[in-house]
């Protein structure tokens, strides 16, 4: 990838950090009006660890969904559809609502421990370089499990409020964290982050195929567990404090490999340049909702997202007819 | 002494791949045959070190488990008979990926150049036909000049003449010095062509030596079940 593409990635991301940093909103002026000391609370306490999240959480979508795409040779390989955010999802309830850890610690290694189960799955049910039908099989078997056994384990929650409360968190949702639970997603984030860019160059060769790969000396199944423990350990982390948030490891990628000449390794850290560009744009989006109401960001990257899963099938659809 | 280019012992896979040593000479053109499942494939990859199995390979006196990606780097190439590219790679630079990553266009050229491969190496893999893609990945495996090359049945699906131009160039390989063993359905082909035939029955090499040994019309009667009739040629024996 040229420089220019890196300065154009890079100024877009701040850009679009710096906008919902200072976003202006009819509440806002009003606030300050009454009290102009609140500005540098609301933007260090309030907008920026919201802002930090977006941009760490979005990286790692888009790195992760490029490293498991080019793990599973699939285009349609997410953390999302092969449903790594849903097991991450229900490890993080089971924690805290069943077995009562509710510290952030707790919850966060619930969410890693569900991810790292759910993508094991996954391989186990799916094979190694499997076909779309069964990667997509798999994964919606997964989510559908992983969603219905959060749903119980919810109703199950000696908490009678379990539901409400966790609806608004599994929906995806950045707002009223703090810069601690900022730090805390940062760190295993960008460690996995950092560790799957060095997988880059090995990813790449995997586009030659499992044999190939092997002979030329990357240890396939070494490779395939260090990804999963990477992304397992930096999805379940934000999903336990930010909730499941789809599409964006599967949009992500597709743009980032246009930017790469197809190549599936080298294109994690252009993805996760595009990742932290989209959420942080989705979270802009968020705060056009009406006033009183809060809009899930899932939603907004669901409704956004969804409509480029289908034009990739319906691209595919017509190469496998062509 | 000078060690083998290769030098294999004990190459085991269950079920497909009974005990077998191996040596290939530098310079050689050795072409593996053997009915479907006598376990061509499982010695390809046990030589390469590919997947589960036991054995150790030597690479010109060096054990290949503990080399190195960037070591491997023209000493070792594997052609895997999965011609399949998931990505949409632009042939030209899948052909570099041979060379681990290495940007060096006239290298890549100068391989492509010699398939005659140049015209289309702009084009994504999956625009080739699939005479042209077999030619780039045949590139992909040549472009560092690997000491030895590993090949698993480079000429499936090509029309004869292209079988031919592919078994040419092979030779042209071993004759660089390289040791070369291709895996080949062809038995007139493997006559022609080797320096060397290896004849592989139920996961074992059954018959070694110069094609004319090692094809004799009683092995092949007993192996493949056929004979050659000079009219009708191939018939079941």
């Amino acid at each position: 990838m040229s420089q220019r593409l890196w300065i154009i990635l890079g100024v877009c991301a701040v850009a679009v950090a710096i906008a919902s940093l200072l976003l202006p909103t009819p509440g806002l002026a009003r606030l300050l009006q009454t009290d102009p000391g609140l500005l540098s609370t609301i933007m260090f306490e309030v907008r920026l660890p919201r802002v930090l999240l977006a941009l760490l959480y979005g990286a790692m979508l888009g790195g992760s969904g490029t490293a498991i795409q080019a793990l599973f040779a699939n285009p349609l390989a997410s953390p999302d559809i092969t449903g790594t955010t849903g097991g991450a999802a229900l490890g993080s309830v089971v924690t805290a609502y069943l077995i009562g850890f509710s510290g952030p610690f707790g919850v966060a290694l619930g969410g890693v421990a569900g991810a790292a189960l759910a993508l094991a799955l996954l391989l186990g049910l799916a094979g190694r370089h499997s076909d779309s039908a069964t990667l997509l099989l798999a994964g919606i078997a997964i989510s559908a499990l992983a969603g219905a056994a959060t749903a119980l384990a919810l109703a199950l929650a000696p908490s009678p409020f379990a539901f409400y409360e966790a609806y608004d968190w599994l929906m995806g949702s950045l707002v009223d964290r703090s810069l601690v639970q900022a730090a805390m997603v940062a760190l295993p984030v960008l460690a996995a982050l950092g560790f799957l860019v060095t997988r880059a160059h090995a990813l790449d060769m995997l586009a030659l195929g499992e044999a190939a790969a092997e002979a030329m000396g990357y240890r396939v199944t070494l490779l395939r567990r260090q990804i999963v423990i990477a992304t397992a350990i930096g999805i379940g982390m934000a999903v336990a404090v930010c909730g499941a948030v789809g599409f964006i490891g599967l949009v992500a990628p597709i743009f980032a490999r246009r930017l790469t000449r197809a190549h599936p390794g080298r294109a994690i850290l252009p993805a996760a340049v595009i990742g932290a560009i989209l959420l942080c744009l989705a979270d802009v989006i968020v705060r056009f909702a009406p006033a009183g109401r809060q809009l899930p960001i899932g939603v907004v990257t669901a409704l956004l997202g969804a409509p480029f899963f289908l034009a990739l099938v319906l691209r595919m659809r017509v190469e496998w007819r062509g | 002494m000078t060690a083998s280019a290769l030098s294999a012992r004990g190459l085991e896979l269950a079920g497909r791949l009974r005990a077998t040593d191996l040596e290939l000479d530098a310079g050689s053109l050795t072409l593996l045959v053997g009915p479907n499942g006598a376990g061509k494939t499982s010695l390809i990859h046990r030589l390469a070190g590919v997947g589960e199995g036991k054995g150790t390979t030597l690479i010109a006196g060096e054990a290949l488990a503990d080399m190195p990606p960037a070591r491997r780097i023209g000493r070792i190439a594997l052609l895997p008979a999965n011609r399949e590219i998931a990505w949409p790679l632009i042939a030209r630079d899948l052909v570099a990926l041979g060379l681990g990553g290495r940007s060096d266009p006239d290298v890549v050229d100068a391989v492509l150049a010699s398939l005659e491969a140049g015209h289309f190496a702009d084009r994504r893999m999956e625009q080739l036909s699939t005479g042209e893609r077999a030619r780039i990945l045949l590139a992909r495996a040549l472009v560092a000049r690997p000491g030895v090359l590993l090949l698993d049945e480079p000429a499936a699906h090509l029309d004869p003449a292209r079988q031919i131009a592919m078994i040419e160039r092979l030779r042209m390989e071993a004759t660089r010095g390289a040791a070369v063993l291709a895996s080949i359905h062809d038995l007139a082909l493997a006559r022609s062509f080797g320096d060397r035939v290896l004849v592989m029955e139920k996961g074992r090499i059954v018959a070694d030596g110069s094609p004319h040994e090692a094809l004799a019309a009683e092995i092949v009667k007993s192996v493949f079940g056929v004979r050659w009739e000079r009219e009708a040629g191939w018939v079941r024996a």
